[in-house]
């Protein structure tokens, strides 16, 4: 095996190659609160940094890539100036900026398979509506396709693995579940993970101002509404699905 | 401003130039050229700097005119190509008449074909950039009557062009850097893989392409249950399946399932103009070996432009051309009609 990772000798914490101008800081190969809060405060870190030949810093759930100009920097000076970012790295305020409230139907014509993803979580299908309204998610990373969220974390037995065979299509602003997450899709997607309820909002507007709805942090409240009032907030563009914001700090 | 206008178009014509980077942290990955390489190419044979806009042909191309008389360039996959009946030669800079028809057929190697005009497309730019992104909704593919505003020919009478190409449309080893999860695959399934003759499947389009091969899938123990991370394009991932799929400029910006390293820059476009059959091998570089082959945009297309020389317009000088542009394995065009498959195989 090559020199492909660089481990920090208490733990998890990798820094990796990922393409010929990036690097990859991970925290954790496991999803935390804890591993995100981490990623999310590097991220800004870097940013605020403005390290010399740096031409892009994303978050996703446990890492951070940075990327770089390779006529500007290179792999091992860029290395040893996230490795004194690291050193530096304190708690930050992790509490959400934002709560949205996202109306979802999990009725028989928008959540095909709640009843499966329920099962593999041992609940009724009642049982897992429940506990997903029940709870304040958080926009743990966007990604995949633009402006898509990953939210989480749900409760250890929603720990379901993503199908081995994709679906061809799952409709855009479906509701979909695996591994303790969900995640509202951004456009027609074929996917690995499955169906469990249809949201009107958009994630993602390219035509208009603001084309991406959340920001990493974010927290999300989903409401259960039936499949008729869905087809209403579907038929209204301009209702944003029926999603509401409140500005919390 | 000339315009561009779209007769008929293949189902696969978008504008494109080499992408809208820095949108990873929203989901949104780069996009642009399938095959960088020949967008550059153009640049070159039309004096443009990297931000030129073309069109990009899945497949098959079109009939198209413009208004004004300018300077056009054809690269990538090689594709049957006329104006008013007259063939054009690949890998050159030619003049399109005001009203003349430019007819471009299938693809004869290679996938992605590219038609660029002196002056460029000039669309408007959507958050920094001309290209349709077809996965992220922006843009589309054209359609018969589309009419596109082109910035102008500064200067039509530049004679002739041509510009060697490297042959990559068939295949061949593709050089592969250490990932973030390359470490996920044992050493035996890494062999194994860097051993193994993959054939592109026909599935595939600007987002990624399927690779096939004989003998069991490829795997790690904890395939379906990884938690998601960051993708760049060049990204080969396993699916829950164990089918690789090489990722495109148009990948998804995170994903679950395990990558097993990322093809370097340098050999992407091979990738992407290998047509459905063609047989591709990796191999594995070691991180520095993989930096040394770091080229930017603009380096890449000082050298081209050096490359560039006059196009002897002598028709039996053309023939030869074409002879010397093809290596072993891509067809001249010719012998096409001889074995009667437009494929590459």
């Amino acid at each position: 095996m090559p020199d492909i990772a660089i481990n920090d000798s208490t733990g998890d914490l990798a820094i990796c190659p990922l393409g010929l101008d990036g690097v990859l800081v991970r925290f954790s190969r496991a999803l935390s609160p804890q591993a995100n809060g981490a990623a999310h405060a590097f991220c800004d870190a870097v940013i605020a940094a403005g390290l010399p030949g740096v031409t892009e810093v994303a978050p996703s759930l446990t890492s951070v890539r940075v990327g770089f100009d390779p006529a500007k920097t290179d792999r091992h000076n860029l290395t040893h100036a996230l490795r004194d970012l690291l050193a530096l790295l304190r708690d930050a305020d992790t509490s959400p900026r934002r709560l949205w409230r996202i109306p979802v139907a999990f009725g028989p014509d928008h959540a095909p398979q709640l009843a499966e993803a329920a099962k593999l979580a041992g609940l009724t299908p009642d049982l897992a509506v429940a506990q997903i309204t029940a709870l304040q998610l958080r926009v743990l990373a966007i990604g995949f396709a633009p402006g898509q969220p990953y939210l989480g974390m749900m409760p250890p037995h929603w720990d379901i693995p993503r199908q081995s065979e994709l679906t061809p299509k799952v409709p855009r602003g479906a509701l979909v579940t695996a591994v303790r997450q969900l995640i509202i899709f951004a456009a027609d997607t074929p996917t690995g993970w499955r169906q469990i309820g249809q949201s009107a909002f958009s994630v993602w507007r390219p035509d208009s101002d603001r084309p991406f709805a959340l920001d990493p942090g974010d927290a999300v409240q989903f409401v259960a509404v039936s499949d008729d009032t869905l087809r209403d907030l579907q038929a209204n563009p301009d209702s944003n699905g029926g999603a509401t914001c409140e500005v919390l700090r | 401003m000339p315009v561009l206008t779209v007769h008929s178009a293949g189902p696969g014509v978008t504008v494109q130039d080499l992408g809208r980077p820095g949108w990873t942290a929203q989901g949104l990955s780069r996009g642009g050229a399938a095959d960088r390489l020949a967008l550059l190419e153009a640049a070159a044979l039309l004096d443009h700097d990297t931000g030129l806009a073309v069109l990009e042909m899945a497949g098959f191309g079109g009939v198209f005119s413009t208004d004004r008389p300018l300077r056009i360039a054809l690269t990538g996959a090689l594709m049957q190509a006329s104006i008013d009946g007259v063939p054009v030669p690949p890998n050159t800079s030619q003049l399109l008449a005001a009203g003349a028809k430019l007819t471009i057929g299938g693809a004869r190697a290679g996938v992605y074909g590219y038609l660029a005009f002196a002056g460029g497309i000039v669309t408007t730019p959507v958050m920094g950039s001309r290209a349709a992104h077809l996965t992220a909704g922006l843009g589309r593919a054209l359609v018969a009557d589309d009419i596109l505003p082109l910035g102008g020919d500064p200067a039509p009478d530049t004679p002739p062009r041509r510009l060697d190409s490297t042959d990559r449309y068939s295949g061949g080893l593709i050089r592969l850097m250490p990932g973030p999860q390359t470490d996920l695959f044992d050493d035996a399934t890494l062999a194994r893989f860097l051993s193994t003759s993959f054939r592109r499947d026909p599935r595939g389009n600007r987002q990624g392409v399927r690779l096939d091969h004989d003998g069991a899938p490829f795997g790690v123990a904890s395939g379906l249950s990884i938690t998601s991370d960051l993708i760049v394009a060049g990204d080969v991932q396993l699916t829950g399946d164990g089918v690789p799929y090489v990722l495109l400029a148009e990948c998804q910006t995170i994903g679950g399932y395990p990558r097993i390293g990322t093809v370097i820059p340098a050999d992407l476009a091979r990738t992407a103009q290998a047509a459905p059959g063609t047989v591709l091998q990796f191999t594995l570089l070691d991180i520095a070996q993989a930096d040394a082959t770091a080229q930017s945009d603009a380096d890449l297309l000082r050298t081209l432009r050096q490359a560039c020389q006059p196009l002897i317009r002598d028709p039996h000088d053309i023939a030869d051309l074409l002879r010397y542009q093809l290596v072993s394995g891509v067809t001249a065009g010719d012998d096409l009609e001889q074995d009667g498959d437009g494929t590459q195989g």
